[in-house]
């Protein structure tokens, strides 16, 4: 659409903008999200429609269903807050130290997002296992088991989000000004307080977004926890295997279904993360 | 639609047609045929088939270039039967399905019709070629002295089974312990429910497959026994060494007839029909039977087996799943759709920890 065409539609005329190509790079945005993203989405929820809202809530609310969501979306919200302190400390290293073999660890960071995601279930299952060595041993010193119980999913979870948080902190980091640091040493702060105060801030939305990241796609994942979680219902079954068995059973309503739920809990807590991230930026100035 | 030609004319036509086509035939036979274009065959079989199938499709290649001297080249797909099943629904051009139950080969005929409704009825035996059973796999010198299904359900005992809801051969393990149980009973229901109630508190692993519930037992190390396919506890112990696990044949268990059909909307589409159902039809002769003994799969033709070959299966008692559960359709309704019996065994906080 362009811009002739807007007070046509009743919408204010905008300002011409310094930068040219509004109008096209607009319309390609719109095009590309549609066929991507909304189209899919939306031919899912019509599909899950024939149940109507009522039919919805009932599918969320049956007991299995609500204990495989609350294992999925409980797990994947610690699994991110782990990966939210974690993959900032990870990020803190990378940028600010140069040391041997940094460019090798940086490299690393990125596996979880290459490896197939089955590879890193089965990789995970054999160490965690309590025949593997990281099982075996936390089996000897704590007696707890890890493979096939929910700690197992929360382990899985955390190896595929730590990219997320990792990633998104770096470049901020690097763009921070050590001249800051330098300028609230000199003013009398502690490193602690130069931490908390100066530095902690610029970041919080960064780290919000790798949160939220490693969050959605942590309620969404399949390949790595089905091989690792045991799927003991209402224990450790994770709203997607219910999808799938739901899919084996050529119940495709109902698989939608549960799709549709989890999408909408998923967008709900994405929005309230991106609300509590446009008030952090109202608070600490822009970064 | 309106059809344009008379009955009596397309009667002539399809006459017409069969008569050239049996002077082909006899053309054919009386001297070696040109060669033809080569031809694919898609299989999409369920997951332990990988072995058996390897050979049969050699086989099978062979046998179709001295008869015709067209070559064939068949790609077999893996995977679990439920899932194989929807693939061929969603539109994977399958010209041939091997799946391990009736009732997958079924939910193509209702989802979609890519399948006639009478496949069952057109090859031998149910259109099972080779049928196969449920057995038990122990740790080597089984120390938890597990000789059948009543020993599962007994407690510190931990079996490893996969999920019925996903996986097919799961279903046949459910329905074995579920006869076991009514045979013992004398056709006692809520006994054989409450059976496989105590069965599955001893699991504490519900993998999605059976080659998945394979790996856990036998590499995680986890469990006392596994419920398995008879074709896989032999390549279990043939691949990870007999000094590692025994087989324990139950006393009573089903009798698995995993059944093959053609794809009429696929061969149809792709002009693959006579190859697809030679290729089905070449499942019941002697060549095949004795490859399908070789690979741990039961032939419905003993005879034309390796005598050796046979003698590794135990005899014992089968219960089949029409005689026992009124076929698959009931069978899945009353056991394995939502909320039937399996679902019933987990309620809310009926979770052993």
């Amino acid at each position: 659409m362009t811009a002739a065409a807007l007070p046509a539609l009743g919408l204010p005329r905008r300002r011409p903008s310094a930068l040219p190509g509004f109008g096209p790079t607009l319309g390609f945005a719109l095009a590309y999200l549609s066929l991507i993203v909304l189209i899919p989405l939306s031919v899912l929820v019509w599909r899950a429609s024939g149940l109507g809202v009522s039919g919805l809530v009932a599918v969320a609310a049956s007991p299995r269903v609500r204990a495989a969501l609350e294992t999925s979306f409980y797990l994947s919200l610690a699994a991110a807050a782990l990966n939210a302190v974690a993959g900032l400390v990870v990020a803190w290293v990378l940028t600010r130290y140069r040391f041997p073999g940094r460019a090798i660890l940086d490299a690393m960071v990125d596996l979880p997002f290459a490896l197939p995601t089955a590879v890193a279930g089965i990789a995970l299952a054999a160490i965690y296992a309590t025949n593997g060595w990281v099982g075996a041993l936390v089996n000897d010193l704590f007696g707890i088991r890890i493979a096939f119980t929910p700690s197992g999913i929360f382990v899985a979870l955390v190896f595929i989000g730590l990219p997320f948080v990792v990633r998104t902190v770096q470049p901020v980091l690097a763009d921070l000004d050590r001249e800051v640091e330098e300028a609230s040493a000199t003013l009398g702060a502690s490193r602690a307080q130069t931490i908390l105060r100066v530095i902690l801030p610029a970041l919080v939305p960064a780290v919000l977004t790798g949160f939220a990241l490693a969050f959605a796609r942590a309620v969404g994942e399949y390949g790595s926890v089905i091989f690792i979680a045991g799927n003991m219902p209402f224990v450790s079954e994770i709203a997607p295997l219910l999808i799938i068995v739901q899919l084996e059973e050529f119940n495709y309503v109902g698989a939608t279904a549960i799709a549709v739920v989890m999408l909408a809990i998923s967008f709900t807590s994405l929005l309230a993360i991106n609300l509590v991230q446009a008030w952090c930026l109202r608070r600490y100035g822009h970064v | 639609m309106t059809r344009h030609v008379p009955a009596l004319s397309r009667r002539a036509l399809l006459a017409y047609g069969a008569g050239a086509a049996g002077t082909a035939a006899l053309i054919g036979a009386s001297r070696p045929v040109r060669a033809q274009a080569p031809v694919t065959l898609v299989n999409v079989s369920y997951d332990p088939t990988r072995e058996l199938y390897r050979f049969l499709n050699e086989a099978f290649a062979r046998h179709w270039r001295e008869k015709t001297g067209q070559q064939v080249t068949i790609r077999t797909s893996h995977g679990g039967s439920g899932r194989q099943a929807r693939s061929v629904i969603d539109g994977l051009e399958a010209d041939v399905v091997t799946l391990a139950l009736g009732g997958d080969i079924d939910a193509i005929v209702e989802n979609g019709g890519k399948i006639a409704p009478n496949w069952q009825s057109r090859l031998p035996n149910n259109a099972s070629p080779y049928t196969s059973t449920i057995v038990l796999l122990v740790r080597k010198g089984n120390p938890k002295r597990i000789r059948d299904w009543d020993d599962l359900v007994k407690p510190g005992i931990s079996v490893i089974t996969p999920n019925p809801k996903t996986s097919g051969g799961a279903r046949w393990n459910y329905l074995a312990a579920w006869a076991y149980e009514l045979a013992r009973s004398n056709g006692d229901a809520a006994k054989a429910k409450d059976f496989i109630a105590a069965l599955f508190k001893n699991v504490p692993v519900l993998d999605t497959g059976a080659r998945g519930a394979t790996t856990t037992f036998v590499q995680r190390n986890l469990g006392d026994v596994l419920i398995a396919w008879e074709n896989e506890a032999y390549l279990s112990v043939q691949e990870f060494g007999a000094d590692k696990f025994d087989i324990i044949t139950p006393s009573l268990s089903i009798l698995a007839e995993p059944p093959v059909a053609v794809v009429d909307q696929v061969v149809d589409k792709r002009g693959t029909r006579a190859v697809a159902q030679a290729y089905l039809e070449f499942l019941y002769t002697p060549e095949a039977q004795k490859i399908i003994a070789r690979n741990f799969y039961r032939p419905i033709n003993p005879e034309a087996a390796d005598p050796a070959d046979i003698a590794r299966f135990p005899q014992l008692k089968l219960v089949t799943i029409d005689q026992q559960f009124g076929g698959w359709g009931k069978a899945h309704k009353e056991h394995f759709a939502d909320g039937a019996s399996f679902d019933q065994i987990y309620r809310p906080g009926a979770a052993t920890r």
